[in-house]
Protein backbone atom coordinates (compact mmCIF):
# COMPACT_ATOMS: atom_id res chain seq x y z
CA UNK A 1 0.00 0.00 0.00
CA UNK A 2 1.41 3.22 -0.98
CA UNK A 3 1.02 6.18 1.49
CA UNK A 4 2.73 9.78 1.27
CA UNK A 5 3.70 10.95 5.60
CA UNK A 6 4.53 14.33 6.23
CA UNK A 7 7.83 12.42 7.93
CA UNK A 8 8.92 10.42 5.07
CA UNK A 9 7.03 11.36 1.48
CA UNK A 10 5.88 8.57 -0.07
CA UNK A 11 6.34 4.93 1.49
CA UNK A 12 5.63 1.50 0.95
CA UNK A 13 3.23 0.46 3.81
CA UNK A 14 2.20 -3.09 4.67
CA UNK A 15 -1.92 -3.57 4.94
CA UNK A 16 -0.75 -4.86 8.69
CA UNK A 17 0.41 -1.36 9.85
CA UNK A 18 -3.40 -0.47 8.62
CA UNK A 19 -5.13 1.14 11.69
CA UNK A 20 -8.83 2.04 11.16
CA UNK A 21 -10.53 5.01 13.72
CA UNK A 22 -14.14 4.40 12.26
CA UNK A 23 -15.40 7.99 14.69
CA UNK A 24 -11.20 9.34 13.43
CA UNK A 25 -10.18 11.35 16.79
CA UNK A 26 -11.44 14.11 18.33
CA UNK A 27 -11.50 17.27 16.08
CA UNK A 28 -10.50 15.09 13.15
CA UNK A 29 -13.79 13.04 12.85
CA UNK A 30 -13.42 12.28 9.38
CA UNK A 31 -9.64 11.08 9.36
CA UNK A 32 -10.55 7.47 9.62
CA UNK A 33 -7.76 5.23 8.17
CA UNK A 34 -4.13 5.59 9.49
CA UNK A 35 -0.82 3.48 9.25
CA UNK A 36 1.43 3.13 12.47
CA UNK A 37 5.31 4.24 11.53
CA UNK A 38 8.03 4.36 13.50
CA UNK A 39 9.70 7.36 14.45
CA UNK A 40 13.04 9.14 13.16
CA UNK A 41 13.29 8.19 17.47
CA UNK A 42 11.96 5.53 19.59
CA UNK A 43 10.01 4.96 21.39
CA UNK A 44 7.75 7.09 19.54
CA UNK A 45 5.67 5.71 16.37
CA UNK A 46 3.54 8.04 13.66
CA UNK A 47 -0.19 8.09 13.28
CA UNK A 48 -0.32 8.72 9.90
CA UNK A 49 -3.23 9.27 7.57
CA UNK A 50 -3.53 7.37 5.12
CA UNK A 51 -5.77 10.26 3.44
CA UNK A 52 -4.03 13.03 4.07
CA UNK A 53 -0.53 13.67 3.77
CA UNK A 54 -0.55 16.55 6.18
CA UNK A 55 -2.46 14.78 9.34
CA UNK A 56 0.19 12.86 11.47
CA UNK A 57 0.25 12.54 14.98
CA UNK A 58 3.67 11.26 17.00
CA UNK A 59 2.13 8.72 19.43
CA UNK A 60 3.79 6.94 22.90
CA UNK A 61 3.34 4.38 24.84
CA UNK A 62 2.27 6.46 28.32
CA UNK A 63 3.36 3.08 30.75
CA UNK A 64 6.85 4.12 29.48
CA UNK A 65 7.18 7.57 31.62
CA UNK A 66 3.63 7.30 33.92
CA UNK A 67 3.91 2.98 34.79
CA UNK A 68 1.37 4.20 37.71
CA UNK A 69 -1.15 5.34 34.68
CA UNK A 70 -4.49 4.02 34.83
CA UNK A 71 -7.23 4.06 32.06
CA UNK A 72 -10.62 3.50 33.81
CA UNK A 73 -12.22 3.11 30.04
CA UNK A 74 -16.31 2.95 29.29
CA UNK A 75 -17.63 -0.39 29.06
CA UNK A 76 -19.35 1.52 25.50
CA UNK A 77 -16.33 2.41 23.76
CA UNK A 78 -14.44 -1.28 24.42
CA UNK A 79 -17.87 -3.27 23.19
CA UNK A 80 -17.50 -0.29 20.00
CA UNK A 81 -13.97 -1.36 19.06
CA UNK A 82 -14.72 -5.47 20.44
CA UNK A 83 -12.39 -5.35 23.03
CA UNK A 84 -13.65 -8.12 25.43
CA UNK A 85 -10.15 -8.65 27.75
CA UNK A 86 -8.00 -5.96 28.64
CA UNK A 87 -4.99 -7.88 27.02
CA UNK A 88 -6.55 -6.96 23.64
CA UNK A 89 -5.86 -3.48 24.07
CA UNK A 90 -3.01 -1.25 22.58
CA UNK A 91 -2.86 2.21 24.81
CA UNK A 92 -1.46 5.15 23.11
CA UNK A 93 -1.17 8.67 24.05
CA UNK A 94 -1.02 11.51 21.54
CA UNK A 95 2.68 13.57 21.76
CA UNK A 96 2.54 17.51 21.34
CA UNK A 97 5.67 18.92 19.93
CA UNK A 98 5.72 22.62 20.45
CA UNK A 99 8.10 24.95 18.84
CA UNK A 100 8.88 26.11 22.51
CA UNK A 101 8.23 24.26 25.75
CA UNK A 102 8.53 20.84 26.82
CA UNK A 103 7.23 18.08 24.91
CA UNK A 104 3.62 16.83 26.30
CA UNK A 105 1.56 13.40 25.94
CA UNK A 106 -2.37 13.75 26.23
CA UNK A 107 -2.96 11.55 28.92
CA UNK A 108 -6.77 12.58 29.33
CA UNK A 109 -7.72 11.45 25.80
CA UNK A 110 -5.98 7.55 25.39
CA UNK A 111 -6.02 6.25 21.68
CA UNK A 112 -7.39 2.52 22.33
CA UNK A 113 -6.78 0.26 19.96
CA UNK A 114 -7.76 -3.78 19.54
CA UNK A 115 -4.84 -5.36 19.29
CA UNK A 116 -6.09 -7.86 17.00
CA UNK A 117 -8.60 -5.92 14.32
CA UNK A 118 -6.45 -2.67 14.59
CA UNK A 119 -9.86 -0.82 15.37
CA UNK A 120 -9.53 1.89 17.49
CA UNK A 121 -10.97 4.92 19.48
CA UNK A 122 -10.25 8.17 21.12
CA UNK A 123 -11.77 7.70 24.95
CA UNK A 124 -11.80 10.65 27.36
CA UNK A 125 -11.22 9.68 31.15
CA UNK A 126 -12.78 11.62 33.91
CA UNK A 127 -10.16 10.49 35.96
CA UNK A 128 -8.86 14.17 36.80
CA UNK A 129 -5.11 12.99 37.44
CA UNK A 130 -4.97 12.00 33.64
CA UNK A 131 -4.81 15.73 31.98
CA UNK A 132 -4.38 16.74 28.31
CA UNK A 133 -0.69 17.96 28.86
CA UNK A 134 2.09 15.56 30.85
CA UNK A 135 5.12 17.00 30.65
CA UNK A 136 6.77 13.84 29.59
CA UNK A 137 10.48 14.03 30.25
CA UNK A 138 10.08 15.50 33.46
CA UNK A 139 7.34 12.57 34.47
CA UNK A 140 10.17 10.11 33.13
CA UNK A 141 12.93 11.41 35.09
CA UNK A 142 10.15 11.28 38.18
CA UNK A 143 9.55 7.37 37.13
CA UNK A 144 13.02 6.74 37.44
CA UNK A 145 13.92 8.41 40.41
CA UNK A 146 11.22 6.22 41.81
CA UNK A 147 12.80 3.10 40.43
CA UNK A 148 16.48 3.53 42.50
CA UNK B 1 -33.11 21.31 22.57
CA UNK B 2 -35.57 20.71 25.26
CA UNK B 3 -35.73 24.08 27.34
CA UNK B 4 -37.22 23.03 31.02
CA UNK B 5 -37.25 25.12 34.15
CA UNK B 6 -36.10 22.99 37.55
CA UNK B 7 -35.99 24.41 41.33
CA UNK B 8 -33.76 23.20 43.45
CA UNK B 9 -33.85 19.40 44.54
CA UNK B 10 -36.05 18.84 41.51
CA UNK B 11 -34.63 16.20 38.90
CA UNK B 12 -34.59 15.22 35.38
CA UNK B 13 -34.69 12.08 33.97
CA UNK B 14 -32.79 11.14 30.39
CA UNK B 15 -33.94 7.85 29.68
CA UNK B 16 -34.75 5.26 32.40
CA UNK B 17 -31.39 5.45 33.99
CA UNK B 18 -29.72 8.73 34.00
CA UNK B 19 -31.11 11.21 36.34
CA UNK B 20 -29.61 14.84 37.16
CA UNK B 21 -30.44 16.89 40.28
CA UNK B 22 -30.03 20.62 40.62
CA UNK B 23 -28.47 20.42 44.34
CA UNK B 24 -27.50 23.93 44.30
CA UNK B 25 -28.20 27.63 43.01
CA UNK B 26 -25.65 30.22 44.25
CA UNK B 27 -25.39 33.43 42.20
CA UNK B 28 -24.19 32.15 38.53
CA UNK B 29 -23.16 28.89 39.67
CA UNK B 30 -25.14 25.94 39.68
CA UNK B 31 -24.37 22.47 41.73
CA UNK B 32 -25.50 19.95 39.71
CA UNK B 33 -25.54 16.05 40.60
CA UNK B 34 -25.44 13.34 37.74
CA UNK B 35 -26.62 9.81 38.61
CA UNK B 36 -26.14 7.43 35.47
CA UNK B 37 -24.65 3.68 35.12
CA UNK B 38 -21.18 3.28 34.95
CA UNK B 39 -21.30 2.87 31.69
CA UNK B 40 -22.67 6.45 30.91
CA UNK B 41 -19.54 8.57 30.38
CA UNK B 42 -20.31 12.36 32.23
CA UNK B 43 -17.67 14.39 31.87
CA UNK B 44 -17.92 18.63 31.79
CA UNK B 45 -17.73 20.18 27.97
CA UNK B 46 -14.53 21.67 29.05
CA UNK B 47 -12.57 18.01 29.26
CA UNK B 48 -14.03 17.26 25.59
CA UNK B 49 -12.97 20.45 24.09
CA UNK B 50 -9.57 20.67 25.57
CA UNK B 51 -9.05 17.15 23.80
CA UNK B 52 -9.90 18.48 20.60
CA UNK B 53 -7.61 21.14 20.61
CA UNK B 54 -4.79 18.82 22.23
CA UNK B 55 -5.17 16.87 18.98
CA UNK B 56 -4.92 19.69 16.50
CA UNK B 57 -2.05 20.96 18.48
CA UNK B 58 -0.70 17.39 18.11
CA UNK B 59 -1.36 17.73 14.55
CA UNK B 60 0.65 20.75 14.05
CA UNK B 61 3.66 19.60 15.70
CA UNK B 62 7.25 19.92 14.62
CA UNK B 63 8.50 16.52 13.96
CA UNK B 64 11.72 17.49 15.68
CA UNK B 65 12.32 14.71 18.14
CA UNK B 66 14.27 15.43 21.39
CA UNK B 67 17.20 13.12 22.09
CA UNK B 68 16.37 11.25 24.89
CA UNK B 69 17.16 7.98 26.75
CA UNK B 70 13.79 5.96 27.76
CA UNK B 71 15.66 3.09 28.72
CA UNK B 72 13.16 0.89 26.29
CA UNK B 73 13.14 -0.84 23.40
CA UNK B 74 9.97 0.26 21.22
CA UNK B 75 8.21 -3.85 21.33
CA UNK B 76 7.11 -5.59 18.45
CA UNK B 77 3.39 -4.71 18.01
Amino acid sequence: MRVLSKAYGALDVDERQKITFPQGLFGFETIRDYVLLDAERQPFYWLQSVEVEQIAFVIINPFLFRPDYELDIDDNLLKDIGIDSPEKALIFSVVTLPENGPMTANLQGPLVINRDTRIGKQGILSDQRWKTKHDIMQELSQAKGMER
Amino acid sequence: MLILSRKVNEKIMIGEDVSVSIIEIRGDQVRIGVEAPKTVKVFRREVFDAIKAENRAAAESAPVFPDLDFGAKREPL
